[in-house]
């Protein structure tokens, strides 16, 4: 290893091919920013069309056929799409890319991660697997349009799904690269004196994220390879026998199972759900005890409900197969799983709620991010109950009530959480505050109109309206009282992209311009804040590390300031 | 800098990093090939009754045989060869790690006479469910061989020595890991002889 600080590197080693875990982190942030704008961009084209049908999409009309309308075609391309991108090119390496490659070794007093040059991979096997799904636009036949859950049989006989499987490898490989590094970072490089009970609830969560990402993104993998082959050397895995497809029986050996395929894919996608949701609360946790200035309320019982929820994420698959007719004792298992879950989950939000009692909060921008997040987290998780429960899922299956619901958790909850970070962590990456009056310029519009797209949602599910419609519904009865609402998501939707300009102008401002800032600005007790910032490169602190404290001694009594860092005795 | 515990163990966990990193590894591994097995199982209940056995059938148990010999003779030789590193003997470990090295290629070989018997008489992926998981669950297998090879087949080269000369004990580590995967990858075979020849 000559990951020696002492030897001049050039520009290319530092900021391309680097294998500091703060570069590699900022290369991650900065890719997953970039693909959330695009899936966020495609979407608006999608709610475009549901608000105006049929009429030319502006601006971007040019790049969708002479007419300008969106096809249907395109619109189920943008929509697999949209749910890919988001997923596993944006939140994802975000979250667990960016926030945990950056903060996790500070967060635990480590020098860097326990394999560098294992994490540069992981970034450029993620950046290859994006190229891959960014060029299938511009294959002749088009991205995938099989939705991101890709269910056979359609998935088989659908353009464009070759280059998504492949693109799935890259990305399934860089994950698995990475949550492997983490898991090993966290066990073996804490710093002297930092005990499994003494680390900050984010690392915990990352360490759980770790532990879901490694044993549930292989048998995704098993699954595309299987659905590669029955695309590829025409085997029939996920083929029944006597298929008919375009008014021809399908000439393979048949005898498979498109319900396999289901199983594989949601035994990766449920874990996935708290691979996205898991690292918002971790920074939810550490930027309430912060903006409090009291100790996280049930530290350990914080910890004991994201082990549980990890463990118990495993079990629950097949809640979303309810109406697959798997039979009744699968269904009455996976409901009884999907109610347990719930709990660790209740434990959390309630255990945050409950150390803002008596707190003397100050309303800092990642706070009221951290603070949205609660009841936006709060809202999703509720609506899922009744999608865990066969009966009620019944009606509500594949209607815009799941939508409504799991965009509640994953873009007013993760992406707020996530929001809550860049603001609370932009100070130790650049040494420079983000720009208070921007971000709550960024806030309060992003809030409002967050639960503008979503909450009609339910209106619109509850009447029945199925998803993945081109036209919205327009052709149903059933759909024809809640239609008008469809133009409310959309300029609910446009606003929200406006919303987001302050914050784009706000980090580039503030990189150059903001207010400077020692190493720590919030009087954070967390490991990070005792390294200069921005850290060290290739070391992150100047001498050793030793922890003497639990994570969040704010207001100890008899101290002299309100705060008491881990690394002071 | 140095990262922390590459060559030496963590007092209190008992590993070294690499140590731990190919166990978390192995476990991804175990999932990726655990989710093909249950493909495998959920794939022969939906099959017509005596549909993988007829196929099965097909399959030339001798080759698998010899080969299942082949690939437990190449985890010896890879002991043999990380214990050699240990007793210091860099020679032995040469001839160990050239033997493992070639059993993995008399595997690859058999691997490849079967393959090709298979297409001669018309029989390809595409021909039935069973040979179409056949020759993913092998062929995946196989990639997972040839992987091997090629981390071997480095520390085998003059690299290997130079890596000896400078730190012998990182050397000696990175050995045991690759012999631990290499171990995963025939166990995997041993689980796939009987599940395809066999039943």
């Amino acid at each position: 290893m000559s990951n020696d600080s002492h030897h001049k590197e050039n520009f290319l080693q530092k900021y391309i091919f680097s294998v500091d875990h703060k570069i590699i982190g900022l290369q991650y942030g900065i890719t997953s920013l970039l693909f959330l704008l695009f899936g966020f961009c495609l979407m608006m084209v999608m709610r475009w069309q549901l608000a105006y049908p049929e009429t030319p999409v502006p601006i971007v009309g040019g790049l969708l056929g002479e007419t300008g309308i969106l096809m249907p075609e395109i619109y189920n391309m943008l929509g697999a799409m949209h749910g890919t991108i988001m997923i596993f090119l944006g939140i994802v390496p975000l979250a667990v890319g960016a926030f945990g490659n950056y903060i996790v070794p500070l967060q635990i007093g480590a020098p860097d991660m326990a394999f560098p040059k294992l994490n540069a991979a992981s970034y450029w096997s993620y950046f290859v697997g994006g190229v891959i799904m960014l060029t299938s636009f511009f294959m002749p036949e088009g991205a995938a349009r099989s939705g991101w859950t890709s269910y056979p049989p359609l998935s088989i006989f659908e353009t464009g799904q070759t280059m998504w499987l492949i693109g799935m490898v890259f990305l399934i490989t860089s994950s698995l690269l990475g949550s492997m590094n983490f898991i090993v970072t966290i066990v073996q490089l804490r710093a002297p004196g930092m005990t499994w009970f003494k680390l900050p609830f984010f690392v915990w969560a990352q360490f759980v994220t770790a532990f879901l990402l490694v044993l549930a993104f292989p048998p995704l993998e098993a699954a595309a390879f299987l659905q590669l082959m029955d695309r590829v050397a025409s085997t029939s895995f996920f083929l029944p026998s006597g298929l008919v497809y375009s008014g021809a029986t399908v000439d393979v050996y048949g005898s498979g199972s498109p319900l396999l395929w289901q199983h594989l894919f949601w035994f990766l996608a449920h874990p996935e759900v708290y691979v996205l949701i898991l690292p918002a609360m971790g920074i939810v946790g550490e930027v309430i005890a912060n903006n409090t200035r009291k100790p996280l309320w049930g530290y350990k019982t914080l910890v004991y409900s994201i082990v549980f929820l990890g463990f118990m994420s495993f079990i629950v698959w097949a809640h979303h197969m309810f109406l697959t007719g798997m039979g009744q004792a699968m269904s009455a298992f996976f409901q009884t799983t999907t109610m347990i879950i719930s709990i660790p989950s209740v434990a959390i939000l309630t255990a945050f709620f409950i150390s803002l009692w008596g707190a003397s909060i100050r309303f800092t921008t990642p706070m009221l991010f951290a603070l949205a997040f609660l009841p936006m987290f709060g809202i999703g998780g509720l609506t899922g109950l009744p999608l865990g429960v066969g009966a009620s899922d019944i009606h509500l299956h594949d209607t815009y009530y799941v939508i409504g619901h799991f965009h509640y958790v994953v873009a007013p909850g993760t992406i707020f959480g996530l929001f809550a970070g860049i603001y609370y962590w932009f100070p130790k990456m650049t040494g420079r505050k983000m720009s208070e009056a921007l971000g709550k310029l960024h806030f309060w519009p992003s809030f409002i109109f967050m639960n503008g797209i979503f909450m009609p949602m339910f209106i619109q599910g509850l009447a029945g309206v199925s998803r993945r419609l081109y036209d919205g519904g327009q052709l149903y009865a059933h759909a024809q009282d809640v239609l008008q609402w469809n133009e409310f998501m959309s300029i609910s939707a446009f606003c929200l992209a406006a919303a987001q300009i302050p914050f784009i102008i706000n980090v580039f401002v503030s990189m150059f311009n903001g207010e400077k800032v020692d190493r720590n600005p919030w009087g954070a007790t967390t490991v990070e804040w005792s390294a200069p910032s921005p850290p060290v490169p290739h070391a992150n602190f100047e001498g050793d590390v030793e922890v003497y404290r639990g994570p969040y001694e704010y207001s100890v009594p008899g101290a002299e300031k309100d705060f008491s860092p881990q690394t002071e005795k | 800098m140095q990262i922390p515990y590459t060559i030496e163990e963590r007092p209190d966990t008992g590993l070294n990093n690499s140590k731990l990193g190919i166990w978390v590894f192995l476990a991804s591994e175990i999932m990726l090939f655990g989710g093909l097995f249950s493909a495998y199982v959920f794939l022969r209940m939906a099959a017509p009754a005596g549909d993988f056995a007829y196929w099965g059938s097909k399959l030339s148990i001798p080759m698998a045989t010899v080969n299942t010999l082949v690939l437990i003779s190449s985890s010896v030789t890879m002991i043999m060869s990380w214990v050699s590193l240990k007793m210091k003997d860099f020679e032995k470990y040469k001839m160990y790690m050239g033997l493992t090295l070639l059993c993995a290629s008399i595997f690859l070989v058999i691997k490849y006479f079967e393959y090709t018997g298979k297409f001669h008489h018309g029989i390809y992926p595409s021909s039935s469910t069973f040979m179409g998981i056949y020759f993913t669950l092998t062929g995946l297998h196989g990639l997972h061989i040839i992987g091997g090879m090629i981390v071997m087949g480095y520390f085998w080269l003059p690299a290997g020595y130079k890596m000896w000369t400078s730190e012998p004990e990182h050397f000696t580590n990175r050995i045991e890991v690759v012999g631990l995967y290499w171990h995963f990858v025939d166990l995997v075979w041993i689980f796939l002889f009987p599940i395809l020849y066999l039943l």
